[in-house]
């Protein structure tokens, strides 16, 4: 699923201006810089094929290599994502409501994409790559600036306001991804094990599948809701404060 | 020998003795009539949200909770949470106002618990749910193995033996939270029914769907297998249904209070003399003699992950036992003996 959703709880701990660690804050600007600096470098080549992708109109092969372009890095940066666990631990956030985001992100990638070939060219694909690169864009961006105490506006304002549309976006590329996928694992029966055998257990990839496309229905309208909130907390205490100034 | 000062008992015999008395008495009356005035607030708004005139000294917090929720009809006293401090603890339904921190005008905080559900409902709720589950899979309805296997019966008696062990197991803690079980808290949060539900009957699907399967595979070393783990079963059952009842015997009907729990006359509950909360431990062993009966993964993974819950639970019980008695009996470990 879409970004990290601890944001909330690192908001109230940088404007407590909690006091971290030297060892923290430099763990902190390199690992954000580091974030920032890597999905800066596949949104070019994105841009490159959104450009190619306009130019010539929609035909599947346009965008056909889009994928295999940016997957090396997109894998190297969703698995460093775990780290954003440690970084967790670190400034002492939740772990649990991290962990969880991190490993989405990586079944998304590793156990869906990367595993199941024949949909890596979908347009679904597309469309939460889209939806994640920009997200993340923004999102580091703002812990990084965060981190500096440089803060632009506009980048707090796209943080709080992206969400709104990006989420349900992704969230139907992430869907439709899955469900292109269904047809090719059903047929595959790949990382799955059947009965009978010694320990009378057996694991269905397919309706694992299924069973993860259900868990968006209670999830994602938490994590929508809980962004929601962060938001008219952050961008509507201000307007508190502007007024009684 | 010291002369005794005039204030002493022997003054009271005397005419001034008896005024003294008058007017003491009076004193007392009056302070008796003394009311309380109880403004509560919002927690986090701080804003009024009710105030109450005229409130007895020796109002429990109970009291002012239902005189709260005549206010505001959609706070029941369960879900109120009324502390002393904005962020602090919630005060216990029994603490009695004159004997809190406050002047005659007290200031509470309130914060909303959300939606409650009472335990004795969730129980029921998340029990029936595995027992009834079992059965669609064990008499195998059409729509689970396939019209070929539908209603058929599976030739290995150990599947019998599981199903019955299994519906027993559910069927005693049915009973046990309709006539032995004493809660401290009449209600949790709404949410956790879903939590609970999705967990007990998740569980209890994937692991009848297994061991009812047309292509289970009975355990390794058979009927002795089958055996030791039935007795190693019934043992724990007994064990954990003997901590129970002591548990309740152990508080007075209607009564909140806290007290060690010590082994009685029943030897399933010397396992106290070395564990803070046996029950537990019976029941992990109750799933690890289940798990060796089926020799089914899922059933052992449940067992893993019910094991590390209680293991939590135990040693959130330990700790608290800990804090609140001083002559607690130092050989108890929170699960497991010695170790855990």
């Amino acid at each position: 699923m879409a970004p990290s959703e601890e944001d909330g709880s690192m908001e109230e701990k940088e404007t407590k201006k909690k006091p971290l660690s030297p060892f923290a804050t430099a763990w902190l600007t390199f690992y954000n810089i580091t974030m920032t600096a890597g999905l800066l470098i596949s949104v070019p080549r994105w841009l490159v094929l959104a450009v190619a992708m306009i130019r010539f109109s929609y035909q599947k092969r346009t965008h056909k290599g889009l994928y295999r372009s940016i997957q090396k890095t997109l894998k190297f940066f969703q698995t460093f994502a775990l780290l954003e666990i440690i970084h967790c631990a670190v400034v002492r956030t939740s772990v649990l409501v991290t962990g969880v985001q991190v490993m989405s992100r990586i079944f998304m990638v590793w156990f869906v994409i990367h595993s199941i070939r024949p949909i890596q060219n979908e347009e679904s694909v597309v469309l939460f790559l889209v939806t994640w690169t920009v997200t993340e864009i923004t999102r580091y961006s703002f812990y990084t600036f965060n981190l500096l105490n440089h803060l632009p506006y506009f980048i707090k304002w796209a943080r709080y306001n992206f969400f709104i549309i990006l989420y349900p976006i992704g969230v139907v590329g992430e869907l439709l991804t899955i469900y292109g996928a269904l047809p090719f694992v059903k047929k595959s029966g790949m990382y799955s094990l059947r009965l009978p055998n010694k320990f009378n257990v057996s694991f269905d990839y397919y309706t694992c599948l299924i069973i993860v496309m259900i868990a968006y229905i209670p999830l994602f309208p938490q994590l929508y809701f809980h962004m929601l909130r962060q938001r008219r907390k952050v961008l509507h205490g201000e307007v508190i404060k502007e007024k009684e100034d | 020998w010291r002369p005794r000062p005039l204030s002493s008992r022997g003054c009271r015999s005397s005419l001034g003795g008896l005024l003294l008395q008058a007017r003491e008495r009076e004193r007392v009356r009056e302070a008796d009539m003394k009311h309380y005035e109880v403004e509560i607030l919002d927690a986090r708004t701080k804003q009024k949200l009710t105030f109450l005139d005229k409130v007895e000294p020796n109002a429990t917090i109970g009291e002012i909770k239902v005189m709260f929720h005549k206010n505001h009809t959609r706070w029941y006293p369960a879900r109120q949470s009324i502390r002393l401090d904005p962020k602090g603890k919630s005060l216990r339904d029994e603490e009695i106002l004159q004997n809190l921190p406050v002047g005659t005008t007290a200031t509470l905080y309130f914060k909303d618990l959300g939606a409650q559900i009472g335990w004795v409902t969730v129980f029921l709720t998340e029990y029936a749910g595995p027992l009834l589950i079992y059965l669609l899979f064990y008499f195998r309805l059409p729509f689970i193995y396939g019209p070929k296997h539908a209603f058929t019966s599976s030739p290995h008696s150990v599947v019998h033996l599981a199903c019955i062990c299994h519906s027993f197991h559910y069927i005693k803690r049915l009973l046990e939270t309709l006539f032995v079980h004493r809660f401290s808290h009449g209600t949790m949060p709404f949410r956790n029914i879903f939590k609970n539900c999705t967990y007990y009957w998740g569980f209890a699907a994937w692991l009848a769907y297994h061991i009812n399967h047309p292509l289970y595979t009975p355990p390794a070393y058979g009927d002795k297998q089958v055996k030791i783990a039935l007795a190693i079963f019934l043992f724990c059952q007994l064990g954990n249904f003997s901590i129970h009842v002591a548990l309740r015997n152990l508080r007075p009907p209607g009564s909140k209070a806290r007290r060690i729990p010590f082994p009685t006359k029943n030897p399933f509950t010397w396992l106290f003399l070395l564990v803070s909360c046996p029950n537990y431990t019976y029941e992990v062993g109750s799933w690890i003699g289940f798990t060796i009966m089926t020799q089914c993964l899922p059933v052992a993974l449940f067992t893993l992950v019910g094991f590390v819950q209680m293991a939590i639970w135990a040693n959130g019980k330990h700790r608290s036992y800990l804090k609140d008695f001083r002559d607690y009996p130092p050989l108890r470990t929170p699960i497991i003996p010695f170790l855990l």
